[in-house]
C-alpha cells in the first residue's frame, strides 16, 4: 500500500513550551491509524499542523505528495478535518451548514446538492436536516461536525476525538460510521484517549504522551512489548488508601507492575493465577477490603501503563 | 471571489436570524424614530420639534398687511419656543448675519409683496403686478433649522395663496383675522377674481418662495427626515460592530479555523466577513428607509442619491467596525466598545440633538463620525437636494472608510488573526 501521510520530526512550541517534541510516523492508504494519548499529549496540536492550521516549529509532513509547509493549498484539497470542538453555525440548519461548507470546498450546483443529501443520509440526519443546529442534541451536533469533513470525499480524514462527551448510542453510531467510511476506501487518522476505540478501529496505533510518540505499531505488536502478561484489576473501597498496598504488591514474586487508578489497583503479571493468593493476603494484612477482582488480557491500557507508569485515563 | 461572496451571504443570513440583532438593527431605530416623532409632534401636525430658539432675522420692506401678518406669525405665542426672531432693515446686513452664522436664516419680504397679492384699488383700477417673491437666505451649516424657517414661511404662503385662489372664503378669513378692513374686502375680492380671469394659467398665480441656501439648495422640512436617518445611522454602528464581533466569534467557535483548513485563503475569508458586514448594513438601512417611507410617508428624497449615500455611509461605518475589531481581543470587547461607540457617535453625529445646537468645536469633532456626514447628506436629500449636492458627504465617507480599512488591515496583520 502506498503511503498517504509521512510525518518527519514534526515539532511545535507554544512560546517556551514544547507541545510536540519531534514526532515521526506514516500512514498507508486505506488504514485507520489512531493517535492514542491522554489529555494534553499533543494530539490536537499534531492534527493542527498536519491540517495546515498551525505552522510547525520544525519538521515537515507530506500528504498525498504535498508538503504541509510548502503547498498547504494542495494539502487542504486532499484532507477532510473533523475538529475536536464543534465548528458549526448554530443558527443554520444541518443542510445549510453542509451546503456552506461544501461551497468552501469548491462544490456547487447539483453535485453539491446531491452530495449534501448523501452525507445527511450517512450521518442519519435526513429527518432533522431543516432544523437549526442549535436545537440538536450533543450527539447530533457531533454527527453534523463529522459530516462537514466528508463532503468533498477527502483521501485522508482527520478525526480529532470525535466521540468526547456523548452518549454511548451516538458513540456507537460514530464508530460504525468511521468503519463504513474506511471500507469505502477513506484513510483515517483518528485521535482518542479511549483505548477501547483505538483497539476497535485501528489497523495501527501510535501512543503519544507529553508531545512524544512513545510507541507505534499494530495492537499485537504493542501488547507484545508488555510481554505475555495479564492484568489483575482490584476494586477497593472509596475510603481505602491504595498507596501502602501498592509498594507491598510490587514486592510479590511475579508482579511486574502495580498502579492505582482512582479506586482500582492494576497489577501486571505473567500469571494471574500465581499471584492472586498473595495479592489478597497482602490486602488483608493491611486491612484493605477488596470488592472484586477482574482479570484482563493485555491491552493498550497496559501498554501505556507499562511505558509511562501512569494510567491513560485522567 | 465567489467564496468571498458566499461567506458574506452566509453572514447576512446569520445576522437576520439573530433575534437580538434584529431588535437592535431594525426594531430599536424604528421605535425610537416613532417615539421621537411623537414627542416632537410630527404625527399630530404640531410644528414644534426637539429644536428650539432658532435665530432668524426678518427684513420687512413691504408695508402691506400680508407682510405684517407674516412677521406676526414669527412673533406669535405658538412659535415663541421654536424661533427667536429679530427685525432687520437692510437685506445685505441680514444676509451678512447668515454668512457669519449668527442666524439660521434671513427672511426678506420685498416691497410691494402685499400689493402683488391684493392689488390696491384706491385709484379705481386694478393693476396687475406679478407675484413678488419672499427671499429666504438660509444658513447651509444649519440645514435643519433653516428648513424649519422655510416650512413656516411656506405654510403661511400656502394659506395666503389658497385665499387668492378660492376667493371669498379666504378674504373672509383675512378679514376676520383683521388683516383686511371690511371696506377693502370687496375690492380685494374683485381684484382676485380679476386676476384669476386674466391670469394665463394658474401656475403664474402661485406665489413663489425664492428660497435658497447660500449654496443655492432648495429647502423643505419634515422633522422625521432628520430623526429617521439619525436613528438609522446610530444603529448602523451597532450592525458594524456586531459584524466585527462575529469575526472574533468565529475564531472562538472554531468555524474560522475550520475555514482556514479548507481550500479558502485568509484574504477570501476576511473579505467575505467584511462583505457580510457591509451587506447587512446596507440591508438594514434600506429596510429602515423603506419602512419609514411606507408607514410614516416620509420622503427621503432623490432615490439615486439615497441609495448611493447609503452605500457610502455603510462603507464609512464598516471601516469603524473593522478598526474596533482589529483593536479588540475578544468578541465581548468588540461588543462593549461597539455599543459605546454607537452612543458617542450617535450624540456627536447629531442623532439626538441637532448639531446646529452644539458648540462649534463639537461640530468639528463630529466630523470623525460617519453619522454626521451621512446625516448631512440625508438632510440635503430630504430638503430636495440630489446626488450632485452630495459630493462632500460621499467623498468624506468613502475617504473615512478607506483610511480605516487600511489601518485595520495593518492591525490585523500584526495581530495575526489566523495563523499561529
Ligand atoms: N494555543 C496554545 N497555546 C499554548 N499552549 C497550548 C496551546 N494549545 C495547546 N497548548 C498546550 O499544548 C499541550 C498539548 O495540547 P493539545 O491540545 O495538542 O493536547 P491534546 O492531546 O489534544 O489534549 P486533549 O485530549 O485534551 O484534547 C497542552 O499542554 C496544552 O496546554
Ligand atoms: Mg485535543
Amino acid at each position: 500500500m502506498p503511503t498517504i501521510l509521512e510525518v518527519k520530526d514534526l515539532k511545535k512550541n507554544y512560546g517556551d513550551f514544547a507541545a510536540v517534541k519531534g514526532i515521526t510516523f506514516d500512514i498507508k492508504e486505506g488504514e485507520i491509524f489512531s493517535l492514542l494519548g491522554p489529555n494534553g499529549a499533543g494530539k490536537t496540536t499534531t492534527i493542527s499542523m498536519l491540517s495546515t492550521l498551525y505552522a510547525p516549529t520544525a519538521g515537515d509532513a507530506t500528504i498525498a505528495g504535498h508538503s504541509v509547509t510548502k503547498s498547504p493549498m494542495d494539502v487542504r484539497h486532499a484532507i477532510g478535518v473533523v475538529p475536536q470542538d464543534l465548528a458549526l453555525y448554530e443558527d443554520l440548519s444541518a443542510r445549510e451548514n453542509l451546503t456552506f461548507w461544501g461551497q468552501m470546498y469548491g462544490l456547487s450546483g447539483s453535485s453539491l446538492k446531491n452530495r449534501v443529501e448523501e452525507v445527511l443520509g450517512q450521518i442519519g440526519l435526513v429527518d432533522k436536516a431543516k432544523d437549526r443546529v442549535k436545537t440538536y442534541s450533543g450527539g447530533m451536533k457531533r454527527r453534523v461536525n463529522i459530516g462537514v469533513g466528508l463532503l468533498h470525499k477527502p483521501k485522508l480524514l482527520f478525526m480529532d476525538e470525535p466521540t468526547v462527551g456523548i452518549d454511548p448510542q451516538s458513540r456507537r453510531a460514530i464508530l460504525d460510521t468511521v468503519k463504513d467510511l474506511n471500507k469505502q476506501g477513506m484513510t483515517v487518522l483518528y485521535t482518542t484517549h479511549y483505548m477501547e476505540e483505538a483497539e476497535e478501529l485501528s489497523n495501527r496505533v501510535g501512543i503519544i504522551d507529553h508531545g512524544e510518540l512513545i510507541a507505534i505499531g499494530t495492537q499485537k505488536e504493542l501488547t507484545r512489548q508488555v510481554g505475555e502478561t495479564e492484568t489483575l484489576l482490584l476494586h477497593i473501597g472509596e475510603n481505602e488508601d491504595p498507596e501502602a498496598l501498592i509498594s507491598a504488591l510490587k514486592g510479590i514474586d511475579g508482579v511486574l507492575e502495580a498502579n492505582a487508578i482512582n479506586h482500582e489497583i492494576s497489577v501486571i503479571t505473567h500469571s494471574a493465577a500465581d499471584v492472586m493468593a498473595p495479592v489478597v493476603t497482602k490486602a488483608n494484612e493491611r486491612g484493605i477490603k477488596i470488592h472484586s477482582i477482574d482479570i484482563r488480557e493485555p491491552n493498550l491500557e497496559a501498554v501505556f501503563l507499562h511505558l509511562t507508569g501512569r494510567a491513560l485515563r485522567d | 471571489m465567489l467564496k468571498t461572496f458566499l461567506i458574506g451571504i452566509k453572514d447576512v443570513k446569520l445576522a437576520f436570524r439573530d433575534r437580538a440583532a434584529i431588535i437592535f438593527m431594525l426594531l430599536a431605530p424604528f421605535l425610537l424614530t416613532l417615539g421621537m416623532g411623537l414627542v416632537t409632534g410630527r404625527f399630530s401636525g404640531n410644528s414644534s420639534s426637539g429644536i428650539s430658539d432658532i435665530p432668524v432675522v426678518i427684513v420687512n420692506l413691504d408695508d402691506g398687511e400680508l407682510a405684517e401678518a407674516l412677521v406676526d406669525v414669527f412673533y406669535s405665542e405658538d412659535l415663541a419656543d421654536l424661533v427667536e426672531p429679530s427685525l432687520g432693515t437692510s437685506p445685505d446686513a441680514a444676509r451678512q448675519m447668515v454668512e457669519e452664522d449668527k442666524v439660521a436664516a434671513a427672511i426678506i419680504i420685498p416691497g410691494g409683496f402685499t400689493a402683488s397679492i391684493i392689488p390696491p384699488s384706491e385709484m379705481g383700477m386694478i393693476v396687475y403686478v406679478g407675484p413678488r417673491a419672499i427671499e429666504i437666505y438660509a444658513n447651509p451649516t444649519r440645514p435643519t433649522s433653516a428648513g424649519i424657517i422655510k416650512s413656516i414661511v411656506d405654510e403661511y404662503l400656502s394659506y395666503v395663496e389658497e385665499g387668492t385662489v378660492s376667493g371669498q372664503t379666504s378674504i373672509f378669513q383675512l378679514m376676520s383675522s383683521g388683516r383686511i378692513s371690511p371696506q377693502n374686502a370687496e375690492a380685494a375680492g374683485q381684484a382676485m377674481a380679476e386676476r384669476l380671469q386674466n391670469a394665463p394659467n394658474n401656475e403664474q398665480l402661485a406665489i413663489t418662495l425664492n428660497s435658497s441656501t447660500a449654496d443655492g439648495e432648495e429647502i423643505e422640512f419634515d422633522v422625521l427626515a432628520y430623526l429617521a436617518p439619525g436613528m438609522a445611522l446610530m444603529f448602523l454602528m451597532y450592525t458594524v460592530s456586531y459584524g466585527g464581533r462575529s469575526i472574533l466569534a468565529e475564531k472562538a467557535q472554531g468555524t474560522l479555523p475550520r475555514l482556514l483548513v479548507s481550500p479558502t485563503n485568509s484574504t477570501q475569508i476576511l473579505g467575505g466577513k467584511v462583505f457580510g458586514i457591509y451587506l447587512t448594513g446596507v440591508a438594514q438601512m434600506l429596510i429602515l428607509i423603506g419602512a419609514t417611507s411606507l408607514l410614516f410617508q416620509l420622503k427621503w428624497g432623490d432615490p439615486l442619491g439615497v441609495v448611493l449615500l447609503v452605500f457610502a455611509a455603510v462603507f464609512g461605518a464598516t471601516g469603524w467596525g473593522m478598526i474596533i475589531t482589529a483593536l479588540a481581543r475578544t468578541p465581548a470587547q468588540v461588543g462593549s466598545v461597539g455599543s459605546a461607540t454607537m452612543l458617542i457617535f450617535g450624540i456627536l453625529g447629531g442623532s439626538f440633538i441637532s448639531l446646529d445646537q452644539m458648540p462649534t468645536y463639537i461640530q468639528t469633532i463630529s466630523r470623525i463620525t460617519p453619522n454626521s456626514w451621512a446625516l448631512d447628506g440625508f438632510t440635503t436629500l430630504a430638503l430636495g437636494g440630489t446626488l450632485s449636492n452630495l459630493s462632500a458627504p460621499i467623498t468624506a465617507l468613502l475617504t473615512m472608510g478607506g483610511v480605516l480599512f487600511l489601518a485595520s488591515i495593518l492591525l490585523f496583520g500584526k495581530k495575526n488573526l489566523v495563523q499561529k
